[in-house]
């Protein structure tokens, strides 16, 4: 998979992951992440990139079983729905913590951890998990 | 605009076709589809091929020449359509904007996917070519665990047991065994189901659609080419509408409200002059159990929460309140991504024509069918009326 | 050596990850009847190594220093098992920090040694009027052979420290320090080998003790002090004997040195391991205290810096104890697929 592998499209994307880098959006209020110049709740073209609170709670969660490609080895592995302080939403896994203990609502917060490797001797990919607070 | 008319309708059988590629499984049903409307094959004017992942998987792009030349159609317009999983719903719009608007008077209309060429975990990372890569994808979401955590919202919300929500899938099995091109043609019990393996938590494995291969086709034309071809036509695309949401789940405001759904289905509906009482046949795009009930609920049929209580009362089945998915749905049907759109099509078209053998809806005149595209990122929905 | 300007902490953060394996299970598996060295030592999950765990450290250091990350000047990154053998972490480190570009970035490799090294180079840099405040991280995801004696005793953690020369800042002050340095060869690894190779008891007298003891008396020559001056004393902790034999030799008593001896606890954590160390140390620190460390790494060679806290140590405590005390076992199975002895192909 061609893009899995592309250095520029990581290299582009590497502050917004490491910082969770968002926008706060002036017209609607809302906080997205990661940060664009585009609020997608109301189409305002001047959002403020701010980085985001590293504290939040899991809105909904599951556990990947079935890994694509990328991730082989790693299941299972829990992909969560994080709502930070603030109100914006992440998609991120969470870590330090087994499958049966997770739940809804769980506090917690943001860790700096390997995702992924473009190829077995490729860049590592690092990014935001969350873990128990 | 002008009317839209179906004439034609051509399928595969879906399952793995190890011995058909996927040019061979698209010509396979737009030939059907040709056959069965009784033209002669130059007559289409514009072909539009529904197909998501022929680029991952294949290596195949411009699929609309690809299909036209091994057609015997050299020549014709042609386009591939792509809007993930709702790629045959979206070609078809495409095909039906095409007729109505005049341009050209018969077009056709093929959705196909050949999902069996690679294996499992390549198929998982193709099909997350619909979600957000740098975001989502990252974080090793898979397609099933993207719905997955939508699937929970609505247990918890609802206090819903997955069980109930679970037999919409024992339904669509049951609803298979009468329809020679399904993947799967045998009753599976709600045990079987809550016993199938997790894919994603709390999504199990008999809960989702099969991966398969197959292709659906589609002949249109309008009023005009009737003028010139006169014949008998049994049913009308009455309207037709797609929408979109906010791409990823879990950035909506609210992940169930089905925003995209709810736009889709209103317009079609609005286009074609009815309204949800009036659908005596439908098509939900059940990728997931979760999604079906969440349809329902979507189209007012049952108050949000309480979807699930269709499906245990039987008001699914084809003498119930609202037949949905009565030749098996994605689950049981199957679900060549790419191929689902226009199938579902397939199966409302032989409903309205009264050949849907032992499922069939009696009198049934008009039908809806949804098209979800991602988690529902793209929707498309058409109306299709019996017009005699 | 004297810095020709006070430099001080001005924060610090160490981690370490959750997971942990008893000695006892490596026993069960490669097992020699021989007593273990240690109980237990902390292990990597599968999204960590050395490059994550440094950042939380450093995080750590800098949210207790609270300084403006445009006056962070240095990133030195000491460790013996970086992710990539060619692309720094300080520069991910320094760029998840929100430092870069304008910053003085290097890995350092000198084994055990390398955290205390880059806290003596950060120190410099700041006393040269260079830099306002450095960074200096000891970080290690330790490879051992598996079945190796070094296998029950290979740990992971990672220590940090914000060093400043702004003295209003200072929770300790570097009052001195001392390097000494030999070409020993105790412990090696050779380019394109996974596992080190070390030589047995020959790792000891010549290597750990002879170093120690050199860098600890030159140090104490040199300013003028005795092991009774000092309140606390950390040494590198290959294991649990090793520090309290060589504390004995050099005059130190055994109350002074376990309040800062962890590798019971979580193993040998290479370069972070006396940094880790003095971390504890500071997190139960008076002010006034005179603290020295004393670090070894192979190859061979000890730092030795001597600290006297201020009256505002104990106004901040890093997590340690938070990331020392949450603990979830894993059997060996699981251990070898953190450590990468078990790959998928």
């Amino acid at each position: 998979m061609v893009w899995a592998e592309s250095i520029p499209r990581a290299w582009r994307e590497r502050v917004k992951k490491y910082r969770l880098l968002g926008g706060k959006c002036p017209s609607c209020g809302s906080v997205v992440y990661p940060y664009r110049q585009v609020c997608p709740y109301c189409g305002s073209e001047v959002l403020q990139p701010v980085e985001l609170p590293r504290r939040g709670r899991v809105i909904s969660y599951t556990v990947v079983r079935h890994p694509p490609s990328d991730f082989v080895g790693k299941e299972p592995y829990v992909v969560a729905i994080v709502e930070l302080e603030g109100g914006a939403r992440v998609l991120a896994q969470l870590t330090d913590v087994k499958p049966e203990e997770v739940r809804e609502g769980m506090e917690v917060e943001a860790v700096f951890r390997r995702y992924r490797e473009q190829s077995p001797n490729g860049v590592i990919e690092y990014g935001i998990k969350f873990r128990p607070v | 605009m002008k009317r839209v008319f179906v004439i034609g309708a051509g399928a595969t059988k879906i399952g793995e076709h190890w011995d058909k590629s996927l040019r061979e499984l698209a010509v396979e049903a737009l030939l059907a589809a040709v056959r069965d409307a009784g033209i002669d094959k130059r007559e289409v004017q514009a072909l539009y091929v529904g197909n998501m992942m022929s680029g991952e998987l294949q290596g195949q792009e411009h699929l609309g020449a690809l299909v036209a030349t091994w057609a015997g159609m050299a020549g014709v317009a042609a386009f591939k359509v792509e809007a993930a999983c709702a790629s045959g719903g979206a070609a078809l719009h495409q095909a039906y904007l095409a007729a109505a608007s005049g341009l050209y008077d018969c077009v056709a209309v093929v959705g196909v996917e050949k999902m069996t060429d690679a294996l499992p975990n390549d198929v998982t990372s193709a099909l997350l070519t619909a979600e957000d890569q740098d975001y989502v994808v990252f974080a090793g979401a898979t397609f099933v665990g993207l719905n997955a955590l939508a699937y929970r919202m609505y247990l918890s919300r609802y206090g819903v047991k997955q069980e109930d929500v679970a037999r919409f899938a024992v339904h669509c099995h049951k609803m298979a065994v009468n329809n020679p091109y399904a993947q799967f043609r045998r009753e599976v019990t709600l045990e079987e189901v809550m016993s199938s393996p997790l894919i994603a938590d709390p999504i199990r494995l008999l809960e989702c659609a099969p991966v398969g291969d197959g292709a659906a086709a589609l002949v249109l034309c309008n009023e005009d080419f009737l003028k010139r071809n006169p014949r008998d036509v049994l049913v009308e695309i009455a309207g037709g509408a797609v929408a979109t949401d906010i791409l990823s789940v879990h950035e909506r405001k609210d992940p169930l409200a089905m925003a995209g759904f709810r736009k889709a289905a209103g317009e079609a509906m609005k286009r074609a002059g009815i309204e949800t009482k009036d659908v005596d046949v439908l098509e939900v795009h059940d990728a997931f159990t979760v999604l079906g009930i969440l349809t329902l609920e979507a189209l007012g049929y049952a108050p949000p929460g309480k979807g699930w209580q269709l499906v245990a009362d039987g008001e699914l089945e084809p003498g119930g309140r609202i037949p949905t998915n009565t030749m098996g749905g994605l689950k049981a049907r199957g679900h060549p991504v790419g191929g689902t759109g226009v199938y579902q099509v397939f199966d409302i078209v032989r409903q309205l024509r009264g050949e849907a053998g032992a499922n069939q809806v009696e009198g049934a005149e008009i039908g809806l069918a949804q098209n979800l595209g991602g988690v529902a990122g793209t929707v498309a929905v058409h109306v299709m009326r019996r017009v005699r | 050596m004297k810095f020709s300007m006070k430099v001080g902490i001005a924060g610090y953060g160490a981690y370490v990850p959750i997971y942990r394996i008893e000695g006892s299970e490596v026993a069960r598996i490669w097992g020699s009847g021989d007593e273990e060295p240690i109980k237990e030592k902390s292990v990597p999950g599968l999204d960590e190594d050395s490059l994550t765990m440094a950042f939380e450290a450093a995080r750590g250091a800098l949210e207790m220093a609270g300084v403006e990350r445009s006056e962070v000047g240095a990133v030195l990154v000491g460790s013996e098992s970086p992710p990539y053998a060619v692309k720094p972490s300080a520069t991910v480190i320094a760029e998840a920090l929100g430092l870069t570009p304008r910053v003085v970035a290097i890995d350092m490799e000198f084994a055990c040694k390398a955290g205390t090294t880059a806290m003596i180079l950060a120190a410099g840099l700041i006393a040269g009027g260079a830099i306002k405040h450095g960074l200096a991280i000891g970080t290690d995801n330790a490879q051992a052979r598996p079945g190796d004696e070094l296998e029950y005793t290979a740990g992971a953690g990672a220590a940090a420290y914000l060093l400043s020369g702004d003295s209003n800042r200072f929770l300790a002050v570097i009052e001195h320090a001392y390097s000494y340095v030999t070409d020993t060869p105790d412990f090696w690894r050779r380019e394109g080998e996974r596992y080190p190779r070390h030589a047995y008891r020959f790792t000891g007298a010549p290597a750990y003790f002879g170093h120690i003891v050199g860098a600890a008396k030159g140090l104490m020559e040199e300013a003028g002090l005795k092991p009774t001056d000092f309140d606390y004393v950390v040494f590198h902790q290959p294991n649990v004997k090793f520090p309290l034999r060589v504390a004995q030799m050099l005059g130190f008593k055994p109350e002074q040195v376990k309040p800062g001896l962890l590798s019971g606890e979580i193993g040998n954590t290479y370069a972070a391991a006396s940094l880790i160390g003095l971390a504890r140390v500071l997190d139960a620190a008076k002010p006034n205290q005179r603290i020295l460390v004393v670090s070894f790494g192979s190859g061979a060679g000890s730092d030795a810096i001597s600290l006297v806290t201020t009256d505002k140590v104990g106004s901040k405590r890093s997590s340690l104890e938070r990331f020392l005390s949450r603990k979830v076992y894993v059997d060996y199975g699981l251990y070898a697929k953190m450590k990468g002895i078990l790959r998928v192909a």
